[in-house]
């Protein structure tokens, strides 16, 4: 028998204050605790969703920094859903799933800059398209 | 000399031993953490938590497809191939209401899994039902915006950047309709089954899957909408 067929929790469907915690999950508390979390996650995203909106729309700062301003106001955004949304918090209870996120943040710049800086290079370093007619005649 | 130090002290050891890392949550045990917690040294975790966890992963994998699609969208913005640019096919309008449909959706999940976490069947079911209220009207409106440019003429296969604009964004519609989905069975579930320990570890998976979606859309919403629309 395997120490995970024994499961206490399995039976009482309760997380135990002192262990490690999944993403979304804490140890017991009374639901004003959540209904708190939700409505300091709600507060902060609807100021930051409206800002983004209001940046996009208007010229109160440097055009060329619009946007900057808006990743910021997104990276911002999503910071706020995971903390508040999520439970991600920095304690000891939560180091897997940190560095899980961590990996996966990892992943995706890799991806998205990688994909957008190599391309941008093969664009400048293309051809112009009549240069390369008169290539072939 | 006064003994009003010695009280104030105890209670900071105090506060220190039941809350050695300030996570708030540990102030109604007298319990401190494992030993050896977050080091992977506290022994097989709960089923509660190993279900969570491997969502977590998996949503992140589900995020890493959504970057690929991202960075699709933003190598071939310009892409226009002599068609529509995206200043042409964005509606900020619907957009906003799309994002604040899928923000307070977001919002009454989480109230539902608050009531959840009460065991409180009346208000999870409550919750739930805006929650996929909300999720529909999202869709909906996503459905909307895809008719009406193809209505314009502005298909997937028009340019580059309509391919994976309809890409990106219907990528995630479709993810709220399958959410959605999960939602209703997820009610029918909890309705025949109460709260039995499977169930409420589906929905705290449905939770974190519910919550991605949303933080996908803060990303549509910035880099397709707001920046890709001209801004």
């Amino acid at each position: 028998m395997s120490n995970l067929e024994y499961d206490p929790h399995a039976y009482t469907a309760e997380v135990n204050g002192r262990e490690d915690h999944a993403p979304g999950d804490e140890p017991e508390e009374s639901a004003g605790h959540w209904v708190r979390n939700a409505n300091f996650g709600l507060g902060f995203s609807i100021v930051l969703t409206v800002a983004a909106f209001f940046l996009a729309g208007s010229n109160v700062i440097y055009a060329p920094a619009v946007p900057v301003a808006l990743i910021v106001l997104a990276i911002a955004q999503m910071g706020v859903h995971l903390v508040f949304f999520l439970h991600i918090t920095t304690g000891p209870d939560n180091t897997n799933n940190v560095l899980a996120l961590a990996f996966g943040v990892l992943v995706v710049f890799l991806v998205v800059i990688g994909s957008v800086w190599i391309m941008e290079n093969l664009y400048h370093n293309m051809m112009p398209m009549d240069q390369m007619m008169d290539m072939h005649p | 000399m006064t003994d009003m130090g010695l009280p104030a002290s105890i209670e900071a050891i105090r506060r220190v031993r039941e809350d050695p890392h300030r996570l708030g949550h540990m102030t109604h045990g007298h319990e401190s953490a494992l030993e050896g917690i977050g080091h992977g040294a506290t022994g097989p975790a709960g089923k509660r938590i190993i279900v969570g966890y491997g969502f977590w992963i998996f949503l992140l994998s589900d995020i890493v497809m959504f970057s690929c699609f991202f960075a699709a969208f933003a190598v071939q913005r310009n892409a226009t191939a002599g068609g529509p640019t995206m200043a042409e096919i964005v509606d900020l309008p619907r957009v906003a209401l799309e994002t604040a449909a899928l923000l307070l959706s977001s919002y009454t999940c989480m109230l539902s899994f608050a009531a959840t976490n009460a065991r409180n069947l009346f208000w999870t079911q409550i919750f739930l039902l805006v929650t996929g209220l909300f999720g529909l009207a999202f869709v909906l409106l996503e459905a909307q915006e895809f008719i009406e440019l193809a209505g314009r003429g502005i298909t997937p296969d028009r340019s580059g950047m309509l391919t994976s604009f309809f890409g990106l964004v219907g990528l995630h519609g479709l993810h709220v309709t399958l959410g959605g989905m999960w939602l209703a069975t997820m009610m029918a579930q909890v309705q025949v089954k109460g709260f039995r320990p499977e169930i409420v570890h589906r929905l705290i998976c449905f939770n974190l899957f519910w919550h991605a979606l949303d933080i996908v859309w803060i990303g549509i919403f910035t880099i397709v909408y707001l920046i890709g629309g001209g801004a």
